[in-house]
This record gives structure tokens, sequence and C-alpha cells, in this order.
């Protein structure tokens, strides 16, 4: 199996980090338990560890983000790999070069990694399929299909505050239909576990067959289904959904589907609510919510930092191996 | 802290080495520590220094912390050391399999440091080690303490209180095995593993700790 995934190398190590598709569970577990001990350099008063030293990271956004890569630079500089932060929406693809040629132009400068972010599904793959045998790549949203670092930085952040994902009931709720964050959090939360996910969305914002695909409960009434929940991930809602004709107005949104203190009392008296952020008070939810006691939203981002540099130095690493003899394997 | 779960010693794996002793069984490693304790409050006492502070480096060097802690009468909070960030063999084996958060609950700046491991041999470890401390801020000074040394010194490094002086051949290596009880097992290590002294990850991932990868 592991032959056929493009994200492991020969021996199962992790190379790329493109989906939290068909990886195991004992791999994601591996990346949230190394993203524990990476949550102590933010106390260090230098903020910093050698691991990366010397490494080049290049940040490559054809679709423009904020926090992301924000976190993601301050991952790879917490590590102290050198970063390049590539805002292609507005140079070399915009003056007609292609992505393969703006690639090898990158790897001309001994570039070690590509974080990139994409608006077409599939480019994190194209990019780790093309790129040079020693570089890795690691997917910061492709389209509608993955972002698997905001998935495992929610995992984290589940795990720190509900330790056993194997008694969880999480709901997701938003736009599922159009939602990498969706579709990533939902394979990580199956692998590790979880038993009941559910998922919560008027059914213009529902993927047909979603239930059987995924083995995942589909509600279109909120009440309902964050009855009994202990974690609620709320989806951002893009502006663009609200003026086509799958959502009828922002008000009518956060009406039927924006979750408040009252709608949040059938959840679990100890529940978290979670949001990958930015976050728009009232259509998902309203502020007594987003700034109440059970809101983790900033701790996620705080998490976040240290999941990347989790992923991060194990894709690195995992090149070194590469240059190791493979006949020095002992045992 | 939640406490370390024990995991057996990676040369009690078959192959990995031919045959494993106990080299100091549980009363001398005891007897072994008294004196340590004995010698460190003799240094601490002579160099006039008033609140140490201690910490050990995952993970038998916090085994051995616990224990020292105790017999110091320290009242501070011990600290834990995890030295897998700042490795000099990152570049040739990749990410430590078991890595655990390093936890100092007390600011270093301008404290009298007691450092803590297990085994000293090349020195490695405790290069990295103080360059975790450093990470945290700038202490007074740093007292090494180990609780067996032996050949095989890489760097300029020497500890200020030993416990154990072990006499190995070139292809012999020990290992402290605990946390309760402690026991420093003696072992051979086969001909290609003594050869090469960083094996990859992959020899082991289940039970390996970072002393067994690097006996330092």
């Amino acid at each position: 199996m592991s032959k056929q995934n493009p994200q492991l190398d020969a021996q199962g190590n992790l190379k790329h980090f493109l989906t939290t598709e068909g990886l195991s569970r004992d791999l994601l577990t591996d990346i949230l338990d190394q993203a524990e001990g990476f949550l102590g350099v933010a106390q260090q008063a230098v903020k910093k560890v050698p691991l990366c030293r010397g490494k080049v990271i290049a940040n490559l956004f054809f679709e423009t983000s904020t926090r992301t890569r924000t976190t993601f630079e301050l991952a790879a500089k917490r590590l102290s790999a050198d970063v390049l932060n590539l805002n292609i929406s507005t140079s070399a693809t915009a003056k007609g070069e292609t992505l393969l040629d703006t690639l090898r132009n990158l790897e001309a400068m001994h570039v070690d990694m590509f974080v990139v972010r994409h608006a077409t599904s599939g480019a994190a793959h194209f990019i780790a399929a093309h790129a040079d045998p020693h570089v890795s790549v690691i997917n910061a949203g492709d389209g509608r299909h993955a972002h698997p670092t905001q998935a495992m930085l929610d995992m984290f952040t589940i795990r720190r505050h509900k330790q056993d994902f194997s008694r969880l009931r999480v709901a997701i709720v938003g736009d599922i239909m159009h939602s990498r964050v969706a579709r990533s959090q939902i394979l990580a939360l199956k692998t590790l576990g979880v038993p009941e996910v559910r998922v919560i969305a008027p059914s213009t914002l529902m993927p047909n067959g979603i239930e059987e695909a995924f083995g995942v409960r589909a509600y279109h009434d909120l009440r309902e289904g964050v009855r009994d929940v202990d974690v609620i991930i709320m989806l951002r809602i893009q502006h663009e959904r609200m003026n086509s004709s799958l959502l009828p107005s922002e008000h009518e949104y956060f009406r039927l589907f924006g979750l408040t203190e009252e709608r949040l009392s059938t959840a679990q008296p100890d529940a978290i609510v979670m949001h990958p952020g930015p976050i728009n008070r009232g259509v998902e939810m309203d502020s007594q919510v987003a700034d109440g006691p059970r809101s983790v939203i900033l701790e996620q981002v705080s998490n976040g930092i240290a999941v990347r540099m989790a992923v991060m130095s194990m894709c690195i690493g995992t090149q070194n191996l590469k240059s190791q003899p493979q006949g020095d394997v002992d045992g | 802290m939640p406490s370390t779960p024990w995991r057996p010693p990676s040369f009690w794996k078959p192959g990995f080495v031919s045959k494993t002793d106990i080299w100091k069984d549980a009363g001398e490693v005891d007897t072994a520590i008294a004196r340590m304790a004995d010698d460190l409050t003799a240094l601490i006492a002579e160099r006039g220094i008033q609140d140490p502070l201690m910490i050990g480096i995952h993970t038998g060097g916090v085994w051995v912390a616990d224990r020292l802690h105790e017999r110091l009468g320290i009242t501070d909070p011990i600290g834990h050391l995890d030295i897998s960030f700042y490795r000099d063999d990152f570049t040739r084996i990749g990410m430590h399999p078991q890595v655990r958060p390093s936890y100092l609950p007390l600011g270093v700046d301008d404290r009298n440091l007691i450092l803590v491991d297990d085994v000293l041999q090349s020195g490695r470890t405790i290069r990295a080690a103080l360059n975790v401390l450093f990470d945290y801020g700038r202490p007074a000074s740093v007292i090494l303490a180990t609780l067996a040394e032996r050949d095989g010194r890489e760097l300029p490094i020497a500890p200020d209180v030993v416990g154990l002086h072990a006499k190995l051949e070139h292809d012999e290596q020990i290992k402290l095995s605990g946390p309760e009880p402690l026991l420093m097992l003696r072992g051979k290590t086969p001909r290609h593993a003594a050869d090469k002294p960083n094996p990859s990850r992959k020899s082991g991932q289940d039970s390996r700790t970072q002393s067994d990868s690097d006996p330092t």
C-alpha cells in the first residue's frame, strides 16, 4: 500500500503531505505526538530550534491567504529554515509562465520544500509528481480537494481537549459541498477512530451520497445535529456562495445554521467550538459563541504552528533518510 | 507531569545484541546515586550556590534527577529536557520517533543549574542539552552530573559529578533501565552496529529511545 501512496517513501515515511486520505492511524498519531513536542518551543525565550537549519522552504500561494501562509512562515522560521514567500497570483503566472516553469526556476534556487496553495484541486499532487526527488511538497489547500494541515491542527486541538478519539461525537457545520477543510477533517476523524461524525448543512451545500461515501451522518437541522456532540466545527461560508443561488441570504443562513449559545445548549456541556477562520460574525456564529468559554478558535491558530512544524520537519527528516545507504539499516 | 512509560531497552531485542547482563543492580545504582548526592552537596557548598535548579535529560536522566532531587531536598520542581530538536544527526537519520515536550517549570535566567544524564559517552547529548538551555535563557552556571561515564568522548565535555565509571570494550555499551527499579545493563553491540553509532530510526522505532541510537 505504501508503494502506491505518493505521500510516502519506500519505507513508509512521510515525504509529502498532500491529503489526510490513505495515511494510517499510526502516522497521523505520529504527527500529533511530534506536534506536542513543538508546542513547547513557544515557551522558550528563543522561539527557535535548529532542526531545519540551512533548508529553504518556499511558500507558493497561488490563492491568497493570510493565516495559513503566516503560520506556515512562522513554523518554518521556528525550525530555522530560510523562507521564500511567493505570491504567485500577482507575479509570474500573471505574466504567462506555466506552473512547471515556475517550479523549475525555484528548484534551480535549491529549494527543499514547497508549501502550495492553489485554487485547482490536485495542484499539490501535480507539483509533487513533477518536482525533483529530493523536494517535499506540503498541500496548504487545493481547490475543493484537501487542506490536510488544517485538518491535523483541528485533530490536535480536539485531542488536547478530549484525549480519546474513540468515544467522540463530532459535528461539522456549514458548506460541506465546497469545503476542502471538511473533506480532510472527515477522513482524519474516521482514521483516528471517531465513531460518529455528523455533517450539518442546508441541502444545497450538502453533497449527494455523502453518508455512504464517507460513513458520516447528514443533518439539515442544526439544533438536531448538535445534540449531544462533544466537538462542533464550524466552516467558513464564502461570500461568493452568498451571491449565488445556493443560499438565499446571510441573514437567513444565520437564522437557520448560525451557532448561538441557545442552540449550543443541546450539545454536551463540555463541548468545544472550532472554526478554521476567518470568522464571519453573525453568519456562521454570533460573537457570544465565538468569544465564549467553549470557543477554542484562537488555540487552533497557536496549535497550527506546532502541527506545521511537525509536518515540515518529518518530511525534511525523510529527505535526509534517503541519503542513507540502504545497507545500514540494522535489526 | 505523567510518568514515563517503561520500555524495554533496544538491545534486549533479538539480533541487536548478542548478550546482555546486569552491570549494576538496583542496590549498586542506589548507592551510586547516594554518593552523587553527597558529592553534589559538597560541590554546591564549595561554590556557594543557594538554590540550584535540577534538570534531567529525557529519559534516563530524568529518572536519576528525580532521585537526586529528593535526596538533595530541592524545593523547586524538576525540569525535563528533550534534546531531539537539537541533535546533530537530524541531517543523517531524520526525525526522532519519540519526542517528548521539554518542560521547564521555572525560568533558567540567572539560576544555578544541575544538569543530569544517565550515561556520558561522546558528549553530543550534553552539547545539545546546553544549546536547549540557552534557548530558554542565560543560566548563572551549569553543573553536569551523570550516573555513569565511559570512554569515547568526541567533544570537550567533562562531568562534575559521576556515580559510576565503566571500563568497556569497543563493542560494548551500557544503558540505564527504569524507572523502577533502576538497573544498569551492559551488552555487546553486534559488529555492524558498533561500526555505525547512529543507526537509522527504521531499525526499531517502537521501543527506541534517544540514548539507544546515540549512547552518549
